[in-house]
Parts: C-alpha cells; sequence; structure tokens
C-alpha cells in the first residue's frame, strides 16, 4: 500500500530533517543535565540557553521571557492557571474571560478552574465566521478580569482572530491578555510586543518541529505563579529537567519557519484557494467553515449537510487521503464539537465537518487527485447514512 | 473485529493469505451510562481491536451504527416482548447491522469481500451457488445466526476461522501473537451488558410488566404473574405457584394476558410454523423434505418433515415432540450439515 497523501498539517507535521540534525548530538554526546555544575551540565544549559536566544530574537523579545515547556497545551494550562492564581495573588481578581471557539487546553484549564478554583469564567460568543469581536471583549472586562485569552488562528476552522485589537483593549484595562498561537506560528507573525500580547503558547510540531517539545512567552512584569513546581528550572516557572534536545529542535524550527513563512504560504495559498473553489462549486449542500479571507493559508475546512463525517475520513482514509475534522473521533462516537456549535451549525451540517490542511510536502498533482475523489466519498457518506 | 480472539484470528489469517485485509469495529448501542459493559465495544475491546489491527498493520476504522442498531435491533427485541414472542436480537443484528449495514460500508470503502469471526463455513456448489455449512467445531458452529445470508451476500462473505476447532482459533491467536489470545468468550446479547434481559425491559419499556393470571391448560387459576414478557416457553423456575408436580410455561396468551402452564407431559409440540423464511439458495427445496431442524441458536437438532409454503413460509412436522418450540426464534433447517434456510418461529 503506498502511504495515504498527508493533508492534516495542522495536526501535526514531520519534523524537518535540518531539524533533527541539529537534534541529534544532544542525545548521546551532549547529554548532560543543564543544572548540573560540571562540563556536561554547562554544554546542556549552553545549548538551551541558545536555543532560548533563537526563539526570543525571532519573537522579538526577551531570553528571560521565555519558558520551555513539554507541548502547546501545557502552554495554554501554564498561561492560563499560572495567570490567574498570579493575578488572584498580586491584585485580587478571579474573572478569566475566554472564547467560545477555544481549544480544550483552554477551555478545559477554564473550566477546572471556575470549578475547584473559584474563578469566574466568562465566555465570548463567537460570529458566524468563529472569529471574536473586540468589542465583546471591550463589553466584558471589568474591575475583577484576571485575564483574558483569545486563540490567534483557530485549530478547526482557520479564522484568525484580531488579536492586536483585542490586546489593546485589554492593555487599556490593565488586564493580561493571553494567545494560544500554537496553530498560527506555523505562518504567521508572532513577533509578541508588535501583537501587543503578554502571554504567547508554541508547540514546536505544527512547525516542522518535535513533538513533545512547545513554548510559553511571557512578558516580563506579568503575574504568574508556576503550574509544575520543583527544582526551580526555567526561572522557577516549570519544574523539571529540561528536554534539551527537542528544544535545540524546537528553536530551529521556529527560526527555519520565520525564514521561509514567505515562501511556505507562497506555496500552500494557491493549493488552498483551489481546495475551497472546487470543493463549493462542485459538491452540493457544502459550506466553508470559518472566515473566506481572515485565515490561516494553509487551511481549508468545510460542513457537509447530511454526512456523517467521521465515515468521510475513513471513506478518504480508504481512498488514500489523510484528513481530519471538527468532530474527529476514532470511538465512533461523533458529537458536533463545540466550535461548529458556537458558530452556528445545526446538527445536521455540523457533524458533517471536515478539514484539508496543507503544507510543505503538498503537490499540486495531490490535490488535483484529492479534488477529483472527494465530491464521490461525499455522495457515497450520503447514500450510507 | 471485536477485539475478541475470533475476529482477531480471522483477519490475521487473511492477511496470512495474502488479502489486502481493512478492520472494521461496530460501534453499537448502550443504554446511558452502561457503555463501559456492553460486550463487543466497549472502550476496552476497542483499544484490544486497534492494538491487534497494529499489530497486523491493517487501517482499522470503528463504524458508528448507534442510532440504527436501536431503531433496529433494540426496537424489535422491545416490540417481540410486547407482542408476548421471545425474540432472538442476534438474527436482526446479523441481518440488518453485520449483513446490511456493516456489509455496505465494507463496500464503500472499496472492499470485495465482508469477513467475520462466525464460526461457519461457505462454499461453491458445483452449479456455481454459495452453500452455508456448519463449521468443524460444533460446539461453536454459528451458522444458526447467518441463515439469514443470500446468495448475494454469501458471495462476499468470508469466514476464517470456521474451519478450525476453537481450542485451535486460540493457538492460532498465540502463534500471530495476537493480545487477544486469552480474552474470555463472549456471551449473551451486548447490549444487556450482562445484566438479567428483564431489568433491561423493566427499564426501557415500563408498560410491558402488566401482571395477570396464570392458568392451567383446563382454566383452574393458580396464580398471578409478573408480565407475560418475563416468562419464556418451557420456563420451570420462577412461576411462584405451589403445586405438587413441577409446572412449566406452555403458552403465553397475550390477547388475555394470561400465562398457561402445566405438567412436562402437557410440554412439547410436533409442529411449528416459520415465517419469512430466508432460503439461501434462493428457492425452497421443491415439495416437502427431510431436515434437521434446530429451534434455538443453543437447542439439538431435531429429525423433522419440512414443507415449503407460500409468502416464504413453511410448516414443519417433527419425528418427536419438541419441548421448547419459541415463537420469535428462527427454526432454521439443516441438510447434511448444508443450511437449507430458516425463518421466524410464528
Amino acid at each position: 500500500m503506498v502511504d495515504p497523501v498527508y493533508l492534516d498539517y495542522a495536526a501535526t507535521t514531520p519534523v524537518d530533517p535540518r531539524v533533527l540534525e541539529r537534534m541529534l548530538p544532544y542525545f548521546i554526546k551532549t547529554f548532560g543535565n543543564p543544572s548540573s555544575i560540571h562540563h556536561y551540565g554547562q554544554q546542556a544549559e549552553h545549548a538551551i540557553e541558545t536555543a532560548r536566544e533563537t526563539v526570543a530574537a525571532t519573537l522579538n523579545c526577551r531570553p528571560d521571557e521565555i519558558v520551555f515547556t513539554s507541548c502547546g497545551s501545557e502552554s495554554d494550562n501554564l498561561a492560563l492557571r499560572g495567570a490567574a492564581l498570579g493575578m488572584r495573588e498580586k491584585i485580587g481578581t478571579n474573572q478569566i474571560i475566554t472564547s467560545r471557539a477555544e481549544h480544550h487546553a483552554i477551555s478545559k484549564t477554564a473550566e477546572q478552574l471556575a470549578r475547584h478554583y473559584g474563578f469566574r469564567v466568562s465566555w465570548l460568543e463567537v460570529d458566524k465566521y468563529g472569529m471574536v469581536q473586540p468589542e465583546s471583549v471591550e463589553k466584558m472586562i471589568s474591575k475583577d478580569t484576571a485575564l483574558v485569552s483569545v486563540m490567534y488562528s483557530n485549530n478547526e476552522i482557520g479564522t484568525v482572530n484580531p488579536i492586536s485589537e483585542i490586546s489593546s483593549i485589554c492593555r487599556a484595562h490593565g488586564v493580561p491578555f493571553h494567545t494560544d498561537a500554537v496553530q498560527a506560528a506555523a505562518y504567521l507573525a508572532v513577533g509578541a510586543p508588535s501583537l501587543g500580547v503578554d502571554i504567547l503558547s508554541l508547540g514546536a510540531h505544527k512547525f516542522y518541529g518535535p513533538k513533545g517539545v512547545g513554548a510559553l512567552y511571557i512578558r516580563k512584569g506579568t503575574p504568574m505563579l508556576p503550574a509544575q513546581t520543583g527544582g526551580g528550572q526555567e526561572a522557577g516557572m516549570r519544574a523539571g529537567t529540561q528536554n534539551v534536545p527537542y528544544i535545540v529542535g524546537f528553536a530551529e524550527a521556529l527560526r527555519l519557519t520565520r525564514g521561509e513563512c514567505e515562501q511556505r504560504t507562497a506555496h500552500v495559498h494557491p493549493l488552498r484557494d483551489r481546495i475551497i473553489g472546487t470543493v463549493l462549486e462542485e459538491i452540493p449542500d457544502a459550506c466553508l467553515t470559518g472566515h473566506p479571507a481572515r485565515r490561516m493559508p494553509n487551511h481549508a475546512s468545510f460542513a457537509f449537510k447530511d454526512v456523517d463525517g467521521n465515515l468521510l475520513l475513513t471513506l478518504l482514509d480508504a481512498a488514500g487521503f489523510a484528513c481530519s475534522s471538527g468532530s474527529a473521533c476514532k470511538t465512533g462516537n461523533p458529537e458536533p464539537s463545540e466550535v461548529m456549535t458556537a458558530i452556528g451549525l445545526s446538527r445536521d451540517w455540523g457533524l458533517g465537518s471536515l478539514r484539508v490542511t496543507l503544507g510543505v510536502g503538498t503537490t499540486p498533482a495531490e490535490i488535483d487527485l484529492f479534488l477529483q475523489t472527494l465530491p464521490g466519498l461525499v455522495e457515497k457518506a450520503r447514500s450510507l447514512k | 473485529m471485536s477485539g475478541g480472539v475470533d475476529s482477531s484470528v480471522a483477519a490475521a489469517l487473511l492477511k496470512q493469505q495474502g488479502y489486502e485485509v481493512i478492520g472494521l469495529m461496530l460501534r453499537l448501542w448502550s443504554e446511558t451510562g452502561r457503555e463501559d459493559s456492553n460486550r463487543c465495544c466497549t472502550p476496552d475491546s476497542q483499544s484490544q481491536a486497534r492494538r491487534v489491527a497494529a499489530m497486523l498493520d491493517i487501517p482499522f476504522y470503528v463504524v458508528d451504527a448507534r442510532g440504527f442498531f436501536y431503531s433496529t435491533v433494540v426496537q424489535s427485541f422491545l416490540d417481540g416482548y410486547t407482542r408476548g414472542v421471545t425474540p432472538n436480537p442476534c438474527l436482526v443484528c446479523n441481518r440488518l447491522i453485520k449483513w446490511d449495514f456493516l456489509y455496505k460500508h465494507a463496500l464503500a470503502l472499496g472492499a470485495d469481500y465482508l469477513a467475520t469471526g462466525h464460526y461457519a463455513i461457505k462454499q461453491k456448489t458445483e452449479t456455481g451457488t454459495w452453500q452455508l455449512r456448519r463449521s468443524v467445531d460444533r460446539s461453536k458452529d454459528q451458522s444458526y445466526v447467518l441463515h439469514v445470508l443470500t446468495q448475494e451476500k454469501l458471495a462476499r462473505a468470508l469466514f476464517p476461522v470456521g474451519e478450525h476447532p476453537k481450542p485451535e482459533v486460540r493457538d492460532l491467536a498465540r502463534s500471530f501473537g495476537l493480545s487477544t489470545a486469552a480474552r474470555a468468550d463472549s456471551q449473551d446479547l451486548c447490549f444487556l451488558a450482562g445484566e438479567d434481559y428483564r431489568e433491561f425491559l423493566r427499564r426501557n419499556a415500563p408498560g410491558i410488566g402488566r401482571s395477570g393470571p396464570i392458568l392451567n391448560r383446563s382454566g383452574q387459576a393458580l396464580g398471578d404473574h409478573q408480565g407475560l414478557a418475563y416468562y419464556t416457553i418451557g420456563q420451570r423456575k420462577g412461576l411462584g405457584v405451589a403445586s405438587t408436580v413441577p409446572l412449566y410455561v406452555l403458552e403465553k396468551d397475550v390477547v388475555r394476558n394470561t400465562l398457561i402452564v402445566g405438567t412436562e407431559d402437557e410440554l412439547g409440540s410436533t409442529t411449528l410454523l416459520a415465517n419469512g423464511i430466508n432460503w439461501i439458495a434462493g428457492e425452497p427445496p421443491t415439495g416437502r423434505f427431510h431436515a434437521e431442524v434446530k429451534t434455538r441458536y443453543t437447542a439439538k437438532d431435531a429429525p423433522a418433515k419440512v414443507t415449503p409454503i407460500a409468502d416464504r413460509k413453511a410448516s414443519v412436522l417433527f419425528d418427536l415432540p419438541q419441548r421448547d418450540i419459541t415463537p420469535g426464534q428462527a427454526a432454521v433447517f439443516y441438510m447434511d450439515n448444508v443450511v437449507l434456510g430458516g425463518g421466524i418461529i410464528e
């Protein structure tokens, strides 16, 4: 069997061989614990501090504003839990504002902070494109607000939020603003000061780095408590021996992504537009989910009426195409995702979602093949309903 | 693939024989809150099946059949008990879920065959038609529930474990290194989650437990029953009737909501009428024929004369009286281990 065509780059990406190359010496040769006093430790420490500088240069911030974590979800957890508890300790505020279309790493953490830590969560509604309106933040923000968290771009439907506008509102009220940039970092500018954010989450495997490493930008002066306590690594913000090779890989992947962002965008953007155009033209009862223009350049997402999205993914896989869906669920228990519900899709549309995300390995021939195959499979899925 | 040993070995055998294999698992309906006990699609059996598929290096997909399973299998189970018969949901599941819903999904995925872990054998006759035969392991034989297969379905069916006795299947599982080798055989109805069906009926068909009189053949009142659905033809225990001789359920009179009981020698009948018969060859044999007839999945075969009549019916005359002919179960006709067909006992 030939490998299926991979059209799920928003789920994860292959590691760039150049990144892997950079990581390899830190498994066997330069294996020390960065906290050790001796030579081995110093070498390892040098590696992660160099990586931190590289990341800081890309984000246009100070190295001591970068905390390495184990993944994007951990970064989100640290951001929410850390800032909420930090603000409560410092100012006594108790309200967390976040949107209805966030990744579970945010929404589930917010729910736990509400249920077990006594915070009050206010949920921002999104428009039909899944976008947060800055005015709604202005309306919701209060003297009691500890933190606002709004994702940079949406993983399911690709919509890019007006982050700068939201961050100026937060700044005007003196409220820390966090953005989950895990998806966005692969294509969008993540310069922290220009975005105006106080906290920003990243995960390496979305931009050709390895799985199992993430980072959090925390603007100096932002009240923060650690979410994981212990040996005081990462300036006390994230205990645990640093994952040296992966941190090196993270930095290299991010550096390459910044440098090659324009050409990667130029590669995927026209292919994505062809997918959107053809699908909407050729498949009946199909709609684009997410914003038509303000969306990730590699991201096409759809809803098909009266289609079991899970079954469509199964048919696609068997036909040689690896895609994803908003209600993706391997266990055969599909429910429309919160995002599909938040953008107002009814159940007969919301269950039939499809996400097609492109990357550096995507070829025009693959997209041709995909577009020849998809309409028939949607029809097949409908006939099995 | 259920995560059990039979379907796992079936997949492994096919892979070994050079087929391109896709693993499919049905997600079936469970009562809310009892999803973990449904015997064929718990999260545990699913991860077992997924492991096996990964070891065999075959794709694996879960097909959501919950809604359809409820509206067909579970609903007909509840309806059957409401009508006073003892339904066999496995027959409905095989006909509508496995060999229609799943079958169509398999074909949509590009498959040429649908293989299952059933213990049965399919064989081509000299005239090119397909026969369904009992498996070599008589104690595990599942040809009874497969009598619903048509020529079209049978042509595209594969039963890789049907040629092997169960102990051999376990050995095969071990030799393939499958983690499911030691898993216990599944029992009972999947959606009952190991519970007595009466409890399930109490929760899901509350109107069903209408009590009424227990009478003997001469019309003498002996006590009250708890609802006809809770009794089965031939049942002896749990009647709650004081008697010097053991009493058995003879009949359930739904119209008068009456349970008829009697002594052992009153039990049994030499005739039955079967409805909605599927003749596997497509046509019934011409005229009356001798066959071995099985009236329950666990019943022994009984020799009988079968007369096919119009409208996919047949009347059966047993050589000896049969004790537990139960409306709602299937009567399946065998000749020399070949399944000729079967239908539901009226």
